[in-house]
């Protein structure tokens, strides 16, 4: 555990069309492949010239959907980062891919360039479902790709989402187990939400459409969920993740973790340790225009904040909380140089504690299955007490 | 100076809604006193608030020119006059101006309740009546039936009423010469001291306050050294002057004229409605019999949602109460709500009003406590506490009784909806004194608590009779009751800022209802929360919020962090518009909407 390798993640900032649920950073234009990839190797080595003397334990590439990418180019950035960091004998490195864009030899080709670990965001496994989500691709391309996938790398994960319109907890339960029995070792389930900055988020708006479940079929889903993937041998180690035991993504239960984690490309997040103080980096969206400022600064950060302890803490109960396994109190005291307990309303823990939503003892602080569905009434309440 | 044979001073009653406003219109058209582009909608409305809503808060007065058949030519003082009961206060000040007064009534809906109240007030201050049948454009018009209705349920000769229509100008002549030949001419002194009543007062802020006055006896002149002598105060009345309704300076004002005068006065407090003005060289023997000042009689207390707004309430509050004598406010704390003011108002109309205006011109955002009444404690010592607020309620060991307020409620309502009406009255603890038939309508006056009343019986009143009934009514008297203070608890903690005082035998049904809308409007939390209604230490009524049952974002990531720690902080600034009680937060919007609506299931 003392093992805290680096985790780098690398933003992929297009899709060849946009889905109406996703706000995750992306641009349905056409790539410009070379200048992203010298812009990330040279935010890499920016990167690499404060943080030296560190090992490399993950390299998540996600977007967007960077499997549109051609292998060879993902081979240069890997090499980029094995020149700059040594990377750890059993370095995990995740390729998120999207069915349409993808064949056999596409994924041998990824399989060639070092990926370990293939994310495919499959979504869901009804054509009627895939329509609603605006996915361009099929169930046959699906299980096609996950066929495939499974035949060429190591690890597999698959993303769902559920919770979608008029979804029976039935109808899902057969879904998630035909998802389970495909070969996978690692399921993304989440329930649809309606970001405000989606396509989704603006027919509620015009039409007053009602896309989300209503909160007691939310919750009866989620424990439905919760349930078939612990039975399947698939505990939940996250609020939406759940893997066979060892195959949790060890990138982003870095980040649950708060490790210290770098943001490459455009619209990436990091979080790193500089002389004790840690620092947020957060780039602009926009390839042009963070392109524009790696060649200007060397880094495309357009902002660099120092946080305050008060706010890295809080950040990481936040995120700590998130996993299963909670805030992990020897972490914690090497995360802060503090007791957890310290950190924690002490009055409010006890009430969490006894009314059955949080456990807490020697190896830390962590939520129940009753109180994980419940986070965020868990973290307002534990925030309202830090004065 | 005017003669006093060519002096017509006379007031416009009538139901909300009749058309006196627009009636007042084409007087002052026809009369030629504005310009055609200075001719608004309801030019007497001068706030926004009476224009939007179509009512009339504040007496307003003009002075007319009008050239009779008689070949004379004549000055008119118009007053137009409040309708609603809350402001019966200005309707009586009005009608003690004038000689004479137009009851207009709506030919295509008849008698309502406060044709009758304000014909009634008009006939008590002496006043020679005109009737006036209105809305004869529509095709729903039914002047004969509606001069019977006048006949039967006023009592009034209706038999030479005037057929008009404000709206087109069809009858205004008539009007006109009715009021020049059937309404009576002033009389009065004009070499006697001066004696002239203080009818309104109003802050300008070019003008400082402006007195309105009706001159009795003598001649007011400008520059005239005046004296108040009910607050016996002395100024130099450096204006005088009419409104046309442009202010106009005139020299002087004799017997049986109104019109304005100011005297370098700062704040109306130092005006006193009723008073008497006199000149201080020469001042008459003995002053005019005046009017009972206005009381409160509604309170409620009023928060910013924004604590850091108090200033600007209690600024605002200041500004509001320069025009309005009869508002009140005074400093309170409450647990619940924080800083705020207990207010004063003459009803629920008046509360309504102050606190839209307060929300539109100043911008304020409030929290409006439930109304209530004023009650009179008799303590086991002796003693009798006045009190306006339920929290204030002593322990109920020192009390031996407690006395609430009643009023005479009179309903006009067609008789389709008589029996739901009678079932309210009564569920409202009234006592029935008159039950009468005037064709397809009923009068019904009751004595009713007006505890009772200020709760929700208007809105149920319109609901009952899809909105047929008109309603006003008088205050009676203070009667004994079997009053307890009803509490609220949330999670085990008493809120201040729900707490009331009901009859015992109404504490179940409040105290459920109450429990009830809570529910609905507390939204879940992280743990279950008990709402109890107590009658001292006895619980009435529970009802138990239910846990949330998963409350958690699906997806957070290394680019969701920042965000979501903003959204944290967000939500801590959120409080501001929550109240704690404990781990329990209740939105302030829940401390207004749980009084609205005592609904029945």
């Amino acid at each position: 555990m003392a093992n805290e390798g680096l985790a780098v993640y690398i933003h992929w900032p297009w899709c060849l069309a946009k889905c109406p649920y996703c706000a995750f950073t992306s641009f349905a234009t056409p790539p410009d492949e070379d200048l992203w990839r010298e812009a990330c190797q040279t935010e890499l080595a920016f990167y690499a010239a404060r943080i030296s003397a560190r090992r490399v334990g993950s390299v998540y590439i996600g977007g967007g959907t960077p499997s549109m990418m051609n292998p060879a180019t993902l081979e240069r950035l890997l090499a980029t980062i094995a020149r700059f960091w040594p990377m750890e004998s059993d370095v995990e490195i995740t390729l998120e891919a999207n069915p349409a864009t993808v064949d056999a030899a596409h994924f041998q080709a990824f399989r060639d360039a070092g990926v370990k670990r293939l994310s495919l965001g499959i979504q869901a496994l009804r054509e009627d479902a895939l329509r609603f989500l605006g996915r361009i691709h099929g169930v046959k391309e699906a299980r096609q790709a996950i066929e495939a996938a499974v035949r060429i790398f190591p690890r597999l994960s698959l993303d769902l989402i559920y919770a979608r319109p008029g979804q029976t907890p039935e109808a899902w339960t057969d879904e998630v187990r035909e998802a389970l029995a495909m070969g996978a070792q690692h399921l993304s389930l989440y329930q649809l939400t309606v970001d405000p900055r989606t396509a989704f988020a603006t027919r509620v708006r015009h039409d007053g459409a009602c896309l989300e479940a209503a909160p007691e079929d939310s919750a009866r889903l989620f424990e439905t969920t919760q349930e078939i993937l612990r039975e399947a041998g698939f505990p939940a180690y996250e609020v939406s993740n759940h893997a066979r035991p060892g195959e949790e993504s060890r990138h982003n239960r870095a980040v649950w973790r708060y490790q210290d984690y770098l943001g490459i490309g455009p619209a990436a997040h990091g979080r790193l340790r500089d002389g004790g103080v840690r620092f947020a980096t957060e780039n602009p969206g926009r390839p042009d225009v963070w392109a524009e400022r790696v060649a200007a600064y060397g880094h495309g950060a357009v902002r660099r904040q120092a946080l305050t302890r008060e706010e890295a803490q809080r950040e990481a109960r936040l995120m700590g909380l998130r996993l299963v396994e909670g805030l992990n109190a020897d972490r914690w005291r090497r995360l802060f140089n503090e007791d957890l307990d310290q950190s924690l309303d002490s009055p409010r823990v006890d009430r969490l504690v006894r009314e059955g939503l949080a456990v807490k003892d020697a190896q830390g602080f962590r939520t129940t299955p009753a109180g994980l569905q419940r986070l965020e009434a868990i973290l307002r309440y534990l925030e309202r007490g830090q004065g | 100076m005017e003669s006093l044979e060519s002096l017509r001073n006379f007031a416009i009653v009538a139901h909300i809604d009749h058309g006196k406003s627009t009636l007042a219109d084409r007087l002052i058209e026809r009369c030629g006193a504005l310009e055609a582009r200075e001719m608004r909608s309801q030019v007497l409305d001068s706030m926004d608030i009476e224009r939007e809503r179509g009512i009339t808060i504040k007496a307003q007065t003009v002075r007319l020119r009008y050239l009779a058949k008689d070949g004379k030519t004549y000055v008119l003082n118009l007053m137009d006059t409040p309708g609603h009961v809350d402001f019966a206060y200005e309707v009586s000040r009005s009608l003690a101006a004038c000689e004479g007064s137009l009851l207009v009534v709506d030919s295509t809906q008849g008698v309502e309740a406060q044709t009758l109240a304000n014909a009634y007030q008009a006939i008590d201050a002496g006043h020679t009546l005109v009737p006036l049948l209105n809305k004869i454009d529509l095709p729903a018009s039914e002047p004969d039936r509606i001069r019977q209705q006048i006949e039967d349920v006023v009592g009034l000769d209706a038999s030479d009423a005037v057929l008009i229509s404000a709206k087109t100008g069809i009858g205004i002549e008539d009007v006109l010469e009715a009021i020049v030949t059937r309404l009576p001419a002033p009389q009065g002194q004009a070499d006697a001291p001066l004696k002239a009543l203080l009818v309104d007062s109003w802050y300008d802020a070019y003008l400082g306050v402006v007195v309105l006055v009706r001159v009795v006896d003598g001649v007011l002149r400008k520059g005239m050294k005046v004296r108040f002598m009910g607050t016996a105060s002395t100024h130099e009345a450096d204006r005088v002057g009419v409104f046309t309704p442009k202010k106009v300076e005139v020299d002087e004002l004799g017997p049986g004229e109104i019109g304005f005068l100011t005297a370098g006065i700062k704040h109306i407090s130092a005006t006193r409605v009723g008073d008497t003005v006199t000149e201080e060289r020469r001042p008459a023997s003995a002053p005019l019999a005046g009017f009972k000042p206005s009381v409160p009689v509604v309170f409620c207390s009023l928060f910013p949602t924004d604590a850091g707004a108090f200033e600007r309430l209690r600024d605002s509050l200041g500004k509001l109460a320069l025009n309005d004598a009869s508002f009140q406010f005074e400093a309170e704390t409450s647990a619940a709500l924080g800083f705020g003011f207990r207010c004063g108002f003459l009803g629920l109309l008046h509360l309504e009003i102050v606190q839209e205006r307060l929300e539109r011109e100043f911008n304020l955002d409030l929290v409006t406590t439930a109304p209530s009444v004023i009650y009179r404690v008799h303590r086991v010592d002796g003693s009798i506490l006045t009190l306006h607020n339920p929290a204030d309620m002593p322990n109920p060991s020192t009390i031996t009784t407690i006395e609430e307020p009643w009023i005479k409620a009179t309903i006009l309502t067609p008789d389709t909806y008589l029996g739901d009406i009678l079932a309210l009255c009564s569920e409202r603890r009234g006592v029935q004194i008159e039950l009468t038939y005037v064709g397809q309508r009923a009068l019904v006056i009751y004595y009713l608590p007006l505890n009772e009343v200020v709760f929700d019986f208007y809105d149920r009143l319109k609901s009952v009779s899809r909105g047929y009934a008109s309603f006003d009514y008088v205050f009676a008297d203070y009667r004994e009751g079997d009053l307890v203070p009803l509490n609220i608890l949330v999670n085990d903690e008493p809120v201040d800022a729900l707490a009331c005082i009901v009859h015992r035998e109404q504490a179940d049904r409040r105290g459920r209802a109450l429990c009830e809308r809570l529910k609905e409007l507390i939204p879940r939390h992280l743990f279950k929360i008990p709402i109890q209604a107590a009658l001292g230490g006895r619980i009435i009524a529970r009802e138990t919020i239910p846990a949330l049952r998963k409350d958690v974002t699906a997806k957070c990531y290394g680019g969701d962090i920042s965000r979501k720690r903003k959204l944290l902080d967000k939500q801590k600034e959120g409080k501001k518009r929550m109240r704690q009680f404990g781990d329990v937060e209740i939105p302030q919007s829940a401390f207004v909407a749980v009084l609205k609506t005592d609904r029945e299931k």
